[in-house]
């Protein structure tokens, strides 16, 4: 009886899945594979790809330049707001997650508003008699941009994990001869785990398919998988290969998940998302 | 005893406005096994946190070994905490939690290995060094946890209600078990617990407490046999408290009529609290009693009958193996050993009635008791 009550009820879901995911997926799968002329089954358009290695190398550079970044920002963030009294963290925690009530593009925009070569900070540096610096159209402003969109996926699974370490746990570890430095490298930091690998991957995975920041704030040398799947598809005219190249991209993703759920589930009962 | 290792001096603790320590002095001697006793935010664990180093006292002092340790950090002190429900770490194996201590001192890898087997025998937990914590059981995570804080050969071991997760079974294990262990390695243990039989049993010298104050310093026995006021013989065992005029020594007035006592040192006619225990009270006859009462109900206890007779409106609480029918007429007769006298305190009058007792209460008080601060 319950067992048939949870299918019924999960079944709208179960057909949106399927009509919207898995269907579109077979889609991709199918161009991917076929010859964009004759609509012939080739591998062609699959080892066409390594053209896009470097754009491929790059993504994931930047990406886990990006997740590093946050992780180094996000953890004495996450720290101080697991040790606050609970008011004060519903407030810290509210704030963290304000910029994601902000559309995305509109965030984007921001900054190259501050960063372009007549933006605010330009402008300030000019009005002070500095001369005007490079600021867009650079990787920096480009991992910049995917930091400070995704500091909060960060954060969020970084202090759900922290605020859950028994206090107990602390105190014994100073009982049996820790200095507080020694408390955080051998009880925090390894307890922190799981919270650290969901944040990375929390991370990685949007920052490597975007597409937008890219295009707003890098420039010709700071072109990204997304912007390459984005191109084949809209002005180079070639679904077959930008369905490949998307193929692909999944792949990794779910490589990447993958290889970090291992990590975690040797650690400590890993929670990933 | 032998030399002092622990001295508390006038300690005093607020939380929030709240006093939860109030001008605590006491003494700990090498290789004393020290009790302190009392109910839920009585101040024990409190006290025992001081020791160890977690909380900083509004005010007194906290000497080691004569010198002054207020300001000394955990992790600077000779002094090891078996946690309430034990704080072992998730992350790391049985081994690697008894072998902490010993790695963060970075003593030689062999010389580790060697202690953490040595306590893995003491605690009969050989074999188990690779299991993951969450996988044992209460009592053997409890094992772990005495091993990890043994392993370092502290001075003194804290350990703050290690036995309250057990049932009963096990509890009575590890207590001939601890008992053991503090008197084979001669380490000064200072246990926290809400369980007057455990402290009893186990202890060298107990430490009475309530309200942030200490009640009565002693021996296991003589905090029984000559508790200090109504708190201790009512939190200590079962007793029966009346109110009683000491009229001269060795003699002391109540019901109305004059009893022998072992008591002297009282003010003429100065008004007591009189104890007398449940088991030491015999039923004669009601013609030869002293006093004559009601039966008003009996409950089976296993080794005895708690029965509860009523003598002109009080109600007493007499435990015995005779069995008396509800509703029959005893007797009783108190010799002079039976009686104890102890001073007026704040505490009189509110202990020592059984007028509302039921067994199914007993039982309630002590759940309640289990969670502390």
């Amino acid at each position: 009886m319950k067992k048939n009550n949870s299918l019924l009820l999960s079944t709208p879901y179960i057909l949106w899945m399927l009509v919207f995911t898995l269907i579109p997926l077979g889609v991709v799968a199918y161009y991917a594979l076929t010859d964009p002329n004759t609509g012939v089954f080739t591998f062609s358009n699959i080892t066409q790809l390594q053209l896009y290695l470097p754009v491929l190398g790059q993504s994931i550079w930047y990406s886990l330049i990006s997740a590093l970044i946050c992780l180094v920002l996000g953890y004495p963030v996450a720290y101080f707001i697991a040790h606050q009294k609970p008011v004060a963290q519903k407030i810290l925690y509210m704030l963290v997650m304000l910029p994601m009530c902000m559309s995305f593009l509109l965030r984007t925009l921001a900054w190259v508003g501050l960063l372009q070569d007549t933006g605010i900070i330009n402008n300030l540096l000019s009005a002070i008699g500095l001369p005007r610096l490079q600021l867009i159209r650079t990787p920096a402003a480009v991992i910049l941009g995917m930091v400070y969109n995704y500091l909060p996926y960060m954060i969020l699974p970084l202090y759900a994990v922290i605020v859950k370490i028994d206090k107990r746990l602390i105190e014994a570890a100073e009982d049996l001869g820790c200095t507080p430095v020694k408390v955080f490298t051998k009880v925090v930091l390894p307890l922190s785990v799981p919270g650290i690998l969901s944040g990375v991957t929390m991370v990685f995975v949007p920052a490597v398919s975007t597409f937008y920041i890219s295009q707003k704030l890098g420039g010709i040398d700071t072109v990204l998988i997304g912007d390459a799947i984005e191109r084949l598809f809209k002005q180079a005219n070639n679904p077959n290969l930008g369905a490949a190249l998307s193929l692909v991209l999944m792949a990794l993703v779910f490589i990447c998940t993958g290889i970090m759920n291992r990590f975690g589930s040797d650690e400590e009962g890993g929670v990933i998302v | 005893m032998s030399k002092e290792l622990i001295r508390l001096q006038d300690l005093v603790m607020e939380f929030d406005g709240e006093q939860i320590l109030d001008g605590i002095n006491l003494t700990i001697n090498d290789h004393e096994f020290l009790t302190l006793l009392g109910p839920s935010g009585c101040g024990k664990t409190t006290t025992l946190r001081i020791i160890g180093g977690f909380l900083n006292p509004t005010s007194g002092d906290v000497f080691f070994d004569g010198k002054r340790i207020n300001d000394v950090p955990p992790y600077d002190r000779q002094i090891n905490t078996v946690f309430q429900r034990y704080a072992l770490f998730p992350h790391l194996d049985v081994y690697d939690n008894i072998a902490f201590g010993l790695k963060v001192a970075k003593l030689p890898k062999a010389q580790i290995h060697e202690r953490v087997q040595e306590m893995l025998a003491v605690v009969g937990l050989k074999g188990y060094e690779n299991r993951r914590t969450d996988s044992l059981s209460g009592g053997q995570q409890q094992r772990v946890a005495i091993a990890r804080a043994l392993v370092n050969r502290p001075k003194v071991l804290l350990l703050d209600e290690p036995l309250a997760a057990l049932d009963l079974r096990l509890r009575k294990d590890m207590q001939n078990e601890l008992k053991r262990i503090q008197q084979a390695m001669g380490i000064t243990f200072v246990y926290v617990t809400h369980d007057q039989e455990e402290a009893l049993s186990m202890s060298d010298t107990v430490i009475v407490m309530d309200k942030g104050r200490i009640q009565q310093i002693g021996k296991p026995e003589d905090i029984y046999n000559e508790p200090q006021n109504a708190f201790v013989a009512d939190f200590i065992g079962e007793s029966n408290i009346l109110d009683g005029v000491m009229l001269a020594d060795y003699k002391v007035k109540f019901f109305g009529r004059t009893f022998k006592c072992l008591d002297a040192g009282f003010a003429p006619n100065e008004p007591v609290d009189v104890v007398i225990r449940p088991e030491d009270i015999d039923f004669v006859p009601p013609e030869e009693g002293h006093l004559t009462g009601t039966v008003t109900s009996v409950t089976f206890k296993g080794l005895n009958y708690d029965i509860i007779v009523d003598f002109k409106g009080f109600k007493w609480l007499i435990q015995t193996t005779d069995h008396q029918a509800v509703g029959s007429t005893v007797g009783i007769r108190l010799n002079p050993e039976d009686i104890h006298i102890m001073h007026k305190s704040e505490y009189s009058g509110m202990f020592g009635d059984y007028s509302s007792y039921s067994a199914e209460y007993d039982e309630l008080t002590e759940d309640a008791d289990d969670e502390e601060e």
